[in-house]
């Protein structure tokens, strides 16, 4: 008989491989340059790989099949979720080139960090089974703990680096629990699952055994790992600590990129795999979500920290993109969807001018150094406004779009009480969304303060967020559009 | 058979609005090209519109039908079954409208690079102009209510903006300020009504809400089409919203020519005819007052008329009273002679106030027509071409005027309504006496001006733009000559034909009207051109005192309006604002952020920064989360 070699497709994990080749290029390339070239060509190394990363993703959309043994899911839900993590890793680099360079800290760890941690959580969205799901976990993770460590002579960040490992190892020790229990009760560890190979959804698409209750309380543990990325509350504590210890352009990119990440495996776990299980889990996600926007909202209130207030914005958040995946509808999924993708564009665009007005080392990230930022920059103190606008959710930005989509999915599947929570928390919201527009445009400067250096980079970043935060706002459409059609691999699709 | 399909009707709309945001945002650095700027994206625009018109021609399917299409620009709103998009209707109607906006709204911008050319801000001017066309033609085109509405307050904008465009004088920015809340008044209704027709229909655009309309009960059809009615009458000046128009003349005079007499304030007219199947399926009672405000309307506005001194505010007079014939003609179920008088006073009145324009502009912005006379002899193609609009707004063969309001007239006959007929026709007496009065005192006689005033004709581009308009005046009636162009066969497949006597009768009718005209134009001489008419105006004035300071005094109704409503509404107003607003709401809001902010301070000590007590808070999570799964599990 003779030997028939396994047939291997790469498509599915093309775009991340992608990103770790060029991870290593950036590495191997940067140990030859003196940091005056890393200024220029390492960024330009890693925007070739961003691109080659989105070229890949685009150039699978609408396919529809299980690659790897089965664990890979190539559908068009992973490639939306690629393309806009790429997108959100290609600004931090931008953002980031600009940020080393005025803080003198240009190393070319940074682009490979950066690069391998995207590469992890477009693995995430397109794990199809809960080891994929670990494993891109921990890639991402690690690539992060060492970012947000990144300021090496700030205390702060070497104290919000350590508190996020230990809490992030404490979360994956969960996470490991929930898959073990799910092992043991389904006997695989897939998310999908044919008739000769076991999984999940094939599990529960069976008659209901014993073994149900066993796969319940797993569903519990991989609650509490991926809450923990999400930030969704009681396992938030970390993210006021690790945003404002990290650099702004990593916490840009955790509040875009991390929570897509943990959304997209949340979305493909619970919405897809777990869905038959659906009665089960939602009382669950529906508490955690009503405590997420709540603590989120209301602690943000009281933040004299611009870096914390938008941290606890980014717990609220967590909790306004649950109640569209409680929604368990097409709308919800692809609602949940649209506001990450919006919510990462605004938010990095925040970060961008918070990096920049925050000035050497960041000195200047309190409310108050805001005072009078109007005056002294009005483009940046404008975006910032937009920003802050789209997410109060305040019509004509792409924000208010994507609470009205997510917000309308949770009404139609009924749970009209979580969105009427949902509004409340938006409107306490907006209060300290405002108050950094209040202290920007009506109040004075303190003193005269030399002008800040704004790189060139950085503030196409700000100009390029901005402008698809307001044209997003008006033509939603098409996004909308191609988030629908980004749906989770089907079986006889 | 090639369908009908108008590509080229998105660009209509998109280039002045393109031209509007580039003289906007550019604005000085454009000045001495915002004028031809300006003029050429609506001349091109109104070149766009006669290639889709001929496109749309060449369909001649059996009744005309099959002559409209819808043009979707992109999708707006999608909620579930409920969707909203960006479609642009072209049909007969709205390409009338078209090419009436655009037509005569590039002769108007081709004026007033002549008439503005000194103003400080010119271009912002022409940006303001282009950005009103652009809202003008969206609100014509839209096919669905909610758009019609974006074209509907874009419009209001615009006239709030340019009636105050000299907004250092008091008052253009207290007129600016009025004409924007009498029309918030009736925007408010206009916007309940799309508000009962979306849930009536659960659709908003035209073609649905007009099939619906035959399955409305006549309660539903009556409030909504009398809520459209209502918004009809603050953007179309009519009772009781019409005190706004006489002000909005402190607008430069180009404005009152486009918006307050050509374009805007014919919208409610428009949006009428648009729905008709609506106020049709009421049962008569919308029709019956569309009709009877529309007469009293015309009346009402021609006594104030012939009372007036100030040239502008004649004319504004007299357009809502003309107005007022539209929507007579529109209560008697003459949609399509509604239009058509829409068109032909477009014609006569941009001309009449265009040459008002080019009269101030010579002599100084003198309004006043006591101080002056005798103007044909030095400005004898302001005072021809102003001639042709007197003969035609006095309704004498063959000019445009006679054969639209005859055509009006002869509807209302032939509809039963005589009382509506008779107040129309007396109007055209007095509609003819107060016209020939202003031509007379302005243009015939000694001539008088200001003193120290060089009197002189006015530039090219100006009188350029007051030819056409008066050869318009003239022939502009042809277009619904019966047998041989027919605009109400035209726009049959939109709003119906409308009916026409037979016989004798509109032969009799049509000399009545004629006579009416001319024995206005009659009295007017005796009074003000044969000698000895001042001492018979005066013996007349005193005969009929009463009557006559009435009207003098616009019969008081802005007096009425300030005692009766604004007073109340300003009391209202503070006692919300200094007792409801400022304790209760402000108490509760405060309050309500003290809770919050609060609850965060007490919060915020559970962030205390120790890893240890950040962990205990993430294993008191997963114990309750595990406990509630095994409490659930094990029943």
């Amino acid at each position: 008989m003779p030997f028939v070699p396994p047939e291997i497709r790469l498509a599915g994990i093309a775009p991340e491989m992608a990103l770790v080749v060029s991870a290593f290029v950036v590495l191997i390339a940067g140990t030859f340059a003196r940091s005056r070239v890393n200024r220029v060509y390492l960024p330009a190394l890693a925007t070739i790989g961003f691109g080659a990363s989105i070229y890949f993703a685009v150039s699978v959309w609408g396919e529809n099949e299980l690659q790897l043994s089965d664990m890979i899911a190539l559908d068009g839900f992973a490639t939306f979720c690629k393309i806009s993590l790429a997108v959100f890793g290609l600004l931090t680099v931008w953002l980031g080139s600009d940020y080393l360079t005025r803080d003198g800290i240009e190393e070319p760890e940074f682009y490979g960090l950066v690069l391998l941690a995207v590469a992890g959580m477009m693995l995430m969205a397109s794990a199809a089974d809960l080891i994929v799901i670990f494993l891109a976990l921990e890639t991402f993770s690690i690539a992060l703990y060492v970012l947000v460590g990144y300021r090496r002579r700030s205390i702060e960040g070497q104290e919000s680096a350590m508190k996020y490992f230990l809490l992030g190892a404490f979360s994956s020790s969960f996470f490991l629990l929930g898959i073990a229990l799910a092992y043991g009760a389904v006997g695989s560890t897939n998310l999908y699952g044919n008739s000769e190979n076991p999984g999940l959804a094939q599990f529960l698409s069976e008659s209901a055994s014993e073994a149900t209750g066993v796969l319940v309380l797993a569903t519990g543990f991989l609650v509490v790992g991926l809450g923990f990325k999400i930030a969704a509350v009681p396992f938030h504590m970390w993210t006021p600590d690790a945003y404002q210890g990290a650099p702004s352009p990593i916490t840009g990119f955790m509040a875009a990129g991390s929570k897509l990440a943990g959304f997209a495996a949340l979305l493909r776990l619970f919405d897809a795999s777990l869905f038959a299980l659906r009665w089960e889990w939602r009382p669950l996600l529906i508490g955690i979500a009503v405590a997420t926007m709540i603590a989120g909202s209301v602690l943000a209130v009281v933040q004299e920290d611009i870096k914390r207030m938008l941290a606890y914005s980014s717990i609220a958040h967590a909790g306004f993109v649950l109640t569209g995946v409680i929604a368990t509808n097409d709308r919800g999924i692809s609602g949940s969807l649209f506001y990450l993708a919006t919510y990462g564009i605004a938010v990095l665009g925040g970060f961008a001018v918070v990096s920049i007005l925050g000035g050497k080392d960041e000195h200047r990230v309190r409310l108050v150094d805001y005072k009078g930022a109007f005056y002294e920059h009005p483009a940046l103190a404008g975006a910032l406004t937009l920003f802050l606008l789209s997410l109060a959710g305040v019509p004509v930005t792409s924000g208010f779009v994507g609470k009205l989509v997510v917000f309308g999915a949770a009404i139609e599947a009924g749970y009209s009480w979580v969105v009427v929570i949902g509004m409340l928390t938006s409107a306490i919201a907006a209060f300290f969304y405002l108050r950094v527009l209040v202290v920007m445009y009506m109040q004075e400067p303190d003193e005269s303060r030399p002008p800040i250096p704004v790189g060139r980079a950085a503030s196409t970043v700000v100009a390029l967020t901005a402008v698809a935060t307001i044209i997003l706002g008006l033509f939603w459409s098409p996004l909308i559009g191609a988030a629908e059609d980004a749906t989770f691999f089907f079986v006889g699709g | 058979m090639k369908a009908f399909d108008p590509v080229l009707a998105p660009y209509i709309v998109a280039l002045p609005l393109i031209g509007a945001l580039g003289l906007l945002l550019l604005g000085r650095r454009l000045r001495a090209v915002a004028g031809l700027v300006a003029s050429a994206t609506v001349g091109v625009g109104f070149v766009l519109g006669v290639i889709v018109l001929v496109q749309m021609l060449g369909v001649t399917e059996k009744g005309g039908h099959g002559r409209e299409a819808v043009v979707r620009v992109w999708e707006w709103i999608s909620a579930g079954s409920f969707s909203v998009n960006v479609d642009l209707l072209v049909d007969p109607l709205s390409m009338v409208m078209v090419l009436v906006v655009t037509g005569v709204g590039t002769l108007i911008h081709v004026y007033s690079i002549g008439y503005m050319h000194d103003d400080p801000r010119y271009s912002r001017f022409f940006g303001y102009m282009n950005l009103f066309v652009a809202s003008m033609l969206l609100l014509v085109l839209a096919d669905n209510l909610l758009l019609l509405y974006v074209g509907w307050e874009g419009v209001g904008l615009c006239s709030y903006l340019l009636i105050g465009f000299w907004f250092e004088r008091r008052a253009a920015a207290g007129a600016a300020k009025k004409a924007f809340i009498v029309n918030r008044v009736g925007d408010f209704s206009f916007l309940i009504g799309i508000f009962v027709l979306s849930v009536t229909v659960s659709s908003l655009t035209v073609s649905s809400i007009n099939e619906a309309a035959g399955g409305m009960t006549a309660g539903i059809a009556t409030t909504a089409a009398l809520l459209l009615f209502g918004g009809a009458t603050g953007k179309s000046a009519q009772i009781p919203l019409y005190v706004w128009l006489p002000d909005a003349m402190e607008g430069p005079t180009p404005v009152s020519a486009l918006i307050h007499a050509a374009t805007m304030v014919t919208a409610g007219v428009y949006m009428v005819a648009r729905f008709s199947p609506v106020f049709e399926a009421s049962g008569g009672l919308a029709l019956g007052v569309v009709a009877w405000i529309g007469a009293l309307t015309a009346l009402w506005a021609a006594l104030m008329a012939a009372a007036e001194y100030d040239i502008k505010r004649v004319l504004a007079y007299s357009t809502i009273s003309q107005l007022g014939y539209m929507f007579l003609a529109l209560g008697v179920r003459a949609y399509s002679i509604a239009i058509f008088h829409l068109v032909t006073h477009a014609f006569f009145k941009a001309l009449m106030f265009l040459g008002a324009g080019s009269i101030m502009h010579s002599l100084d912005g003198e309004v006043d027509m006591r101080n002056m006379s005798g103007l044909r002899k030095v400005m004898p193609i302001t005072a021809f071409t102003f001639m042709t609009g007197w003969l035609a707004i006095s309704g004498i063969i063959p000019f445009s005027g006679f054969f639209s309001k005859d055509a009006i007239l002869a509807s209302a006959w032939h509809q039963g309504r005589y009382a509506l007929w008779a107040i129309g026709a007396g109007t055209a007496l007095l509609t003819a006496f107060y016209m020939s009065r202003l031509y007379f005192r302005i243009f015939e006689g000694d001539l008088k001006v200001p003193e120290g005033v060089h009197v002189h004709e006015s530039p090219p581009s100006m009188v350029g733009a007051l030819i056409p308009l008066g050869v318009l005046s003239v022939v502009g009636g042809v277009i619904n000559l019966p047998g041989l162009l027919t605009l109400d066969h035209f726009l049959e497949p939109v709003v119906g034909e409308s009916e026409v006597p037979s016989g004798f009768t509109p032969w009799i009718l049509g000399a009545i009207a004629l006579l009416a005209g001319i024995a206005g134009i009659a009295f007017a001489r005796t009074l003000y051109l044969l000698p000895g008419g001042a001492t018979r105006r005066a013996a007349l004035c005193e005969r009929f005192k009463t009557p006559v300071d009435a009207a003098r005094n616009k019969f008081w109704v802005d007096e009425i309006y300030g005692r009766g409503i604004v007073l109340p509404g300003k009391a209202f107003a503070s006692f919300c604002a200094n007792v409801i607003d400022a304790r209760l709401v402000d108490g509760a809001v405060n309050g309500g952020g003290r809770v919050v902010a609060g609850a965060g301070w007490l919060f915020r000590r559970a962030q205390s920064g120790y890893v240890r007590s950040y962990a205990l808070t993430f294993l008191f999570g997963v114990v309750v989360i595990f406990s509630l799964l095994v409490f659930r599990v094990a029943l």
